[in-house]
């Protein structure tokens, strides 16, 4: 049997991941219902419920270098069942935010999928799949997986070669960049 | 009837089929479909992954312009669906944060199913089938975000929603009960972590079987590319073999309503649905 191991619990990361979620993650009392519920927890390093409990005791660098908050799908079925009204699946996406502030991200690729979808979003308005898709694979080094579907979806003609446009493609711009002053 | 339309990236990009299937069942249903001016992407799964305000900032300038148009306004889109649905109850509670005009929240928001699941609208559809799809056995897949959260989407049974059930019976299809109808299908996991989303869809195409359906409907963008795209794939890995057409829920009501160009649909689908019309004398509409 492992050894058990005392934890000095702190309560800053507490503090901070209920600021920046505005979730009572206090509330949390174990039932495992996000745990039960979650479709992809047979690929998570930490359940979800642990991963609560963590966020509870202060486990910082556990929790922002888990692969878990990256697995996450957002399909939202922990935060439906959650019997304490906590937004599980917000909360995932405050302690994404932490994690990469941190610079600690475990799941890379996701980082990169996500930061390819919005730069289209940036500069287009909407998104532009197969620029996306181009960019995703440049920066996450992914270049070879996944060929076969898209070559299925260009003979299809289901991939438009030239980007969309909108009007008001400056407003959208001003979004990201009032982002990049608040941070 | 006139309703405002926010067809999102998807239908004009990989989901083309599903936009102008929605167009086609808009036509014989006589709903005018006014597509937003300027509609922007609202960001759907990445916006929130990256920046909170950022999600709302995105979403709530397409719900500002719905709110100046004051019509009800049809998002076919699962994740933009729910996306518009969370700015706009921000926007309810502090439209001055967010944008620079008043905000009442003139525009309700519905995805396809809870759309034309209304009593006048179903019973105009009942009318309009000129080809029945009896004897046509599919699953209902709702996926999570036309229902989830229910405090965000306002669904009534988020565990086990029934709209598109009574949509598809109206059009005379055999929904066949299953317990699958809400489980996620991996969703945004596809580029990035595909053997995850092989292993959630591949599960679902196993209790689409299990329940004796011939194919699989849904009304998710999202959902339908996973399962239709990944089938062949996930088959060579699971060494079974299944041949489950998606269809998108409209596209099989337009089929009813007799609409020739279903036959250019089926050819965008990567799972050929035509053995399968074919089979079951489905075709015969086409040229």
């Amino acid at each position: 049997m492992p050894e058990s191991q005392a934890i000095q619990p702190h309560f800053a990361f507490l503090a901070a991941v209920e600021t920046r979620s505005g979730e009572s993650v206090s509330r949390c009392y174990q039932c495992r219902k996000c745990t039960n519920g979650c479709p992809l927890n047979f690929a998570m390093d930490v359940m979800p419920n642990q991963v609560m409990r963590m966020v509870q005791l202060g486990l910082e660098d556990e929790v922002l270098r888990s692969k878990t908050i990256w697995l996450c799908a957002s399909c939202q079925t922990c935060t439906t069942r959650c019997p304490n009204d906590i937004d599980i699946a917000h909360l995932m996406d405050s302690l994404r935010q932490l994690s990469r502030e941190a610079g600690v991200a475990a799941e890379q690729k996701i980082v990169k999928f996500h930061d390819a979808f919005l730069d289209s979003v940036r500069r287009h308005g909407r998104l532009f799949e197969l620029g996306m898709v181009g960019q995703y694979k440049l920066t996450s080094l992914d270049l070879f997986s996944g060929t076969k579907t898209g070559i299925g979806l260009l003979k299809r003609g289901k991939l438009k070669f030239l980007p969309p446009g909108i009007k008001g493609k400056r407003e959208i711009r001003d979004m990201f960049k009032k982002k990049k002053e608040t941070q | 009837m006139e309703v405002s339309y926010y067809p999102g990236c998807s239908l004009h990009g990989m989901a083309g089929e599903y936009d102008e299937s929605i167009q086609s069942v808009c036509r014989t249903l006589d709903v005018a479909l006014k597509e937003l001016p300027d509609w922007n992407c609202c960001g759907a799964s990445s916006a929130h992954f990256v920046d909170d305000a950022l999600a709302v900032r995105l979403t709530a300038r397409n719900m500002a312009i719905a709110e100046r148009a004051g019509r009800e306004l049809l998002v076919p889109c699962a994740a933009c669906f729910q996306r518009l649905k969370h700015a706009d109850k921000e926007l309810k509670e502090d439209a001055a944060h967010w944008i620079d005009e008043p905000y009442e929240g003139r525009a309700e928001i519905y995805h396809v199913n809870d759309f034309f699941d209304r009593p006048e609208l179903l019973d105009i559809i009942k009318q309009k089938v000129t080809m029945s799809l009896a004897g046509l056995a599919v699953v209902p897949y709702y996926g999570c975000l036309s229902q989830r959260p229910p405090k965000v989407t306002d669904a009534e049974q988020p565990e086990n929603p029934i709209s598109m059930d009574r949509l598809l019976r109206a059009i005379g299809v055999e929904v066949r009960p299953w317990s699958y109808k809400t489980d996620c299908c991996g969703a945004s996991l596809t580029l990035t972590r595909p053997d995850l989303v092989r292993k959630l869809s591949g599960s679902l195409f196993e209790a689409a079987g299990e329940a004796g359906a011939e194919c699989v409907v849904t009304d998710c963008p999202l959902c339908q590319s996973n399962l239709d795209t990944l089938q062949a794939e996930i088959q060579a890995e699971r060494g079974a073999s299944c041949h489950l057409p998606v269809f998108y829920v409209t596209e099989l009501m337009a089929l009813a309503f007799g609409d020739g160009q279903t036959t250019r649909w089926w050819k965008k689908h990567f799972v050929d649905p035509t053995p399968l019309l074919q089979e079951k004398g489905l075709l015969h509409v086409c040229r």
